[in-house]
C-alpha cells in the first residue's frame, strides 16, 4: 500500500513534467518558462522551491529533538524573504537576464565576472544539493526497506529525466504542485496533532541506544534493534495540574500546555566512535526557549553569542543570494508580477513555518521518534497516526526533494552552459545548441549530486544547508546589493567581492569545529575557526572588499556608466 | 545601506516610478530589520526575557518568533499595495 501511494505520486509528477515539457521549445522557454508563468503559480512555486527537504524534514526533526532552536531556522529562513522582496526582487527582474551571472554581466560585459559568478552559482548549488540527496536516501530506507544508496540513485535519475526532457516549465509546475500538497497535508497533520492533544506516559523502556562507528549496527539496551524493541521514543512525562491527558487543544493552549509539561527527550553522546542516546527529561519551558541546540546562548559566552548571531545573519542574507530562488524571478512577465509572486510565496512559506512548530512538538511527544535520526521525525509522526498518512507524507517529502533538486540542477547547468561554455569559452551556440549544452550539463551535475549524496550519507541535513546559506550570503549578496544600489561599483570590485566572499566562507567552514568533528573525525578543539558560522565576518568582509576595490579602480576608465535601473530601462 | 541611485537624467518615462518603489522597499526593509535585530538583541543581551509570559500564557520567544513571521507577511502586503502600478 505504501509503495503504491508512493509510486502514484512520483509517477504523477513525472507524467506532468513530460506533458508540460513538450510545450517548451526555445532556449528562453527552457530556461525561463517563456516569461509567462502566472504570479500565483509562481508564488506557490517559490514556496515549493524553498520548502526543501531541509525545511520539512530538518526543521521538524530539530524541533522534535531540541525544541525551539529548530524554529530559529524557520524564523531566519522566512526573514530572508524580506531582503529578497524589498531589496533585490524588483531591480533584478528588470535586468531581464536568465542567471545571476548574466544579471551581473549585463552591466559590465566582463569575463571575470561571468566566471566568478558562475563558479559561485555552481558551488552554492552543489552545497545545497548534497543535503537534499542525503534526505532522499534517509526517506526511502524505512518506507521501502531499500538501502540509502538506492534512494539517492532514484532521486538522481528521476530529476535528470525531469530536467533533461522538460526544463523550467515542468520544474515550475512540479514546484507548484509539491508546494500546495506539502502545505495542505501538513495542515491536516497539525489538525490531527491538536485533536489528539497531549497525554502522559511512563518513562520509556528504551534506556540506551547506541550506534557503531560505521553506523551500520544499532543496539537498543544492549540488544540488536528489532521489531520488538523498535525505536519509538518521545513522551510527555508530566502534564500541568497533574492531569494524564488533555483531550483536544487549541493552537495557543497546546503551546501553553507543552510549556508547563515535562518531556522525555534523548541526549546524544559520542565516545570511542560509538554514538549513544540516553533519556533526558526536560522542562517544557526550557524546550520552548532558544538554547537546546545552540547551548552557548544559554551559557552566555561571547563565542557562542557570535555563532548564534552569525547564523541568524546568514539565514537573513542567504535567501536572496540562492541561485535557484533568483532564477524564478525571471519566470513572470513583469516587476508587479514578481512582487505578487513573492507575497504569495511569503504567505505560503510563513504559514508552513508556523506549522513546523506544531509538527516538531507533535513529533517530540508522539512516542514514535527514532533518537538516532532526526530527519525521520515528520514521517514517523505521520506514522503514529496512520500508515497511509505516513506513505503520503513520505511521498510528498520525496517529491519535495525531486522538485528542489531539479530547480538546483537547472540553476547549476544554466551557469555551466550559459556562462562558462557560452560566454567564457566563446563557444558560439544557437538556441538548439544552448538547450543541448544545458541538458548535458544537467546530466553531469546530476551524477555528481548522486555521488555526493552517497558520500555524505552520515551527515546531518541542516548542517549542510547552513553551509550553503553562509556561502551564498557571503559570495553573492554583497555583489548583488552594491550593483543595484551603488553607482560607484566597478567590475573589478564585483569580481573581487565574489571571490573573497566565496573563498573566505568556504575556508572558514572547512576549518570550523563542525567540519573537524563531522568531516575529518578530528577533535573540535583543534579547529582554527573561532566559531562555526562564518557569515558575521565574511559577509561584511565581501562588502568591504567590493567598496575598497571599486574605489581603487574607479578611474581606470572601465567604471560602469549607468546604474542597474538604467540598463534595465535600456534592455526593455 | 546606501540610498538607491537617484533617477538618471536620461531615464525613460516608464522608469520614473522605480526610485519611489525602491525607496518604499528600503523603508519597509529597515522596519523589519529593526524587529529582527530586536529578536537577536534579546537572545544576546537579555536572554532571560524570552522565558517571560507577557500574555496568553505563551512565552516571549514563541510570541516574538510568530510575530516576526506575521510581520513579514504584513509588510509584504503593505509593499504590494503601496507600490506604484507599472505601465
Amino acid at each position: 500500500m505504501a509503495i503504491a501511494i508512493f509510486s502514484f505520486f512520483v509517477g504523477a509528477v513525472l507524467f506532468l513534467s513530460f506533458y508540460l515539457g513538450s510545450k517548451a521549445r526555445s532556449a528562453k522557454g527552457y530556461y525561463a518558462a517563456h516569461g509567462q508563468v502566472g504570479w500565483f503559480v509562481n508564488g506557490i512555486a517559490f514556496a515549493g522551491d524553498y520548502l526543501s527537504a531541509a525545511s520539512f524534514l530538518g526543521i521538524c526533526g530539530m524541533i522534535a529533538f531540541y525544541g525551539y532552536d529548530g524554529f530559529l531556522y524557520s524564523i531566519g529562513y522566512l526573514a530572508g524573504w524580506i531582503v529578497a522582496l524589498f531589496v533585490i526582487a524588483e531591480p533584478i527582474k528588470r535586468l531581464g537576464k536568465f542567471t545571476f551571472a548574466d544579471a551581473l554581466d549585463a552591466q559590465f560585459h566582463s569575463r571575470g565576472i561571468k566566471l566568478t559568478a558562475a563558479v559561485s552559482t555552481l558551488i552554492v548549488s552543489i552545497f545545497y544539493l548534497i543535503p537534499q540527496m542525503v534526505g532522499a536516501g534517509a526517506l526511502v530506507t524505512p518506507l521501502l526497506g531499500i538501502p540509502h544508496a538506492w534512494g539517492v540513485i532514484i532521486v538522481g535519475v528521476a530529476v535528470i529525466v525531469i530536467v533533461v526532457t522538460a526544463g523550467m516549465v515542468s520544474t515550475t509546475w512540479v514546484q507548484f504542485i509539491k508546494g500546495s500538497l506539502l502545505v495542505f497535508f501538513c495542515t491536516i497533520l497539525v489538525g490531527m496533532i491538536l485533536a489528539r492533544g497531549l497525554h502522559t506516559s511512563p518513562p520509556g523502556d528504551v534506556k540506551v541506544v547506541s550506534k557503531s562507528a560505521d553506523g551500520k549496527t544499532t543496539l537498543v539496551n544492549g540488544q540488536p534493534a528489532s521489531e520488538t524493541n523498535a525505536l519509538a521514543v518521545g513522551h510527555v512525562l508530566a502534564l500541568p495540574d497533574g492531569k494524564t491527558e488533555t483531550g483536544p487543544l487549541g493552537p495557543i493552549a497546546y503551546l501553553h500546555t507543552v510549556q508547563n509539561a515535562t518531556i522525555e527527550t534523548y541526549k546524544k553522546s559520542v565516545k570511542d566512535n560509538v554514538t549513544t542516546y540516553t533519556p533526558a527529561p526536560q522542562k517544557g519551558a526550557d524546550l520552548l526557549t532558544p538554547g537546546g541546540y545552540f547551548k552557548d546562548i544559554k551559557a552566555g559566552t561571547w563565542r557562542g553569542k557570535l555563532n548564534f548571531l552569525s547564523l541568524m545573519l546568514a539565514l537573513f542574507c542567504g535567501t536572496a543570494a540562492l541561485p535557484h530562488i533568483l532564477i524564478r524571478y525571471y519566470t513572470v512577465k513583469d516587476a508587479a508580477s514578481a512582487r505578487k509572486s513573492t507575497v504569495v510565496g511569503i504567505a505560503a512559506i510563513g504559514f508552513f513555518y508556523v506549522l513546523t512548530l506544531y509538527l516538531g512538538l507533535g513529533a517530540m511527544t508522539s512516542g514514535s521518534l527514532d533518537p538516532s535520526d532526526s530527519n525521520m521525525s515528520a514521517p514517523l509522526l505521520a506514522k503514529s497516526f496512520n500508515p497511509i498518512l505516513f506513505a503520503i507524507i513520505s511521498a510528498i517529502a520525496f517529491t519535495t526533494v525531486l522538485g528542489t533538486v531539479s530547480g538546483l540542477i537547472m540553476a547549476a547547468s544554466g551557469a555551466v552552459a550559459h556562462d562558462i561554455m557560452g560566454s567564457l569559452m566563446n563557444i558560439a551556440m544557437d538556441d538548439h545548441a544552448k538547450v543541448k549544452a544545458g541538458k548535458i550539463a544537467s546530466v553531469v551535475v546530476g551524477v555528481i549530486a548522486i555521488v555526493l549524496g552517497m558520500v555524505f550519507k552520515a551527515f546531518n541535513v541542516t548542517f549542510l544547508v547552513g553551509w550553503a546559506f553562509n556561502i551564498a550570503a557571503s559570495a553573492n549578496l554583497p555583489a548583488l546589493v552594491m550593483l543595484l544600489f551603488w553607482r560607484g561599483t566597478t567590475r573589478q570590485g564585483i569580481t573581487a567581492s565574489i571571490t573573497v566572499g566565496l573563498l573566505s566562507s568556504l575556508a572558514w567552514i572547512l576549518l570550523s569545529a563542525d567540519a573537524y568533528t563531522n568531516l575529518y573525525g578530528l577533535p573540535a578543539t583543534s579547529a582554527p575557526a573561532p566559531f562555526n558560522q562564518p557569515g558575521i565576518i565574511t559577509i561584511p568582509l565581501a562588502f568591504v572588499v567590493l567598496i575598497v576595490v571599486s574605489l581603487m579602480t574607479r578611474n581606470s576608465g572601465r567604471r560602469r556608466q549607468t546604474s542597474g535601473f538604467e540598463v534595465a530601462a535600456a534592455a526593455r | 545601506m546606501d540610498e538607491p541611485s537617484p533617477p538618471p537624467k536620461q531615464v525613460a518615462a516608464h522608469d520614473a516610478h522605480v526610485a519611489p518603489n525602491a525607496r518604499l522597499g528600503l523603508v519597509l526593509f529597515v522596519v523589519y530589520l529593526a524587529l529582527y535585530l530586536g529578536f537577536m538583541g534579546i537572545a544576546t543581551f537579555k536572554y532571560e526575557l524570552f522565558g517571560s509570559t507577557p500574555f496568553g500564557g505563551v512565552n516571549l520567544a514563541i510570541l516574538y518568533g510568530m510575530g516576526l513571521i506575521v510581520a513579514a507577511l504584513v509588510l509584504a502586503v503593505i509593499y504590494m499595495t503601496l507600490c506604484k502600478p507599472e505601465k
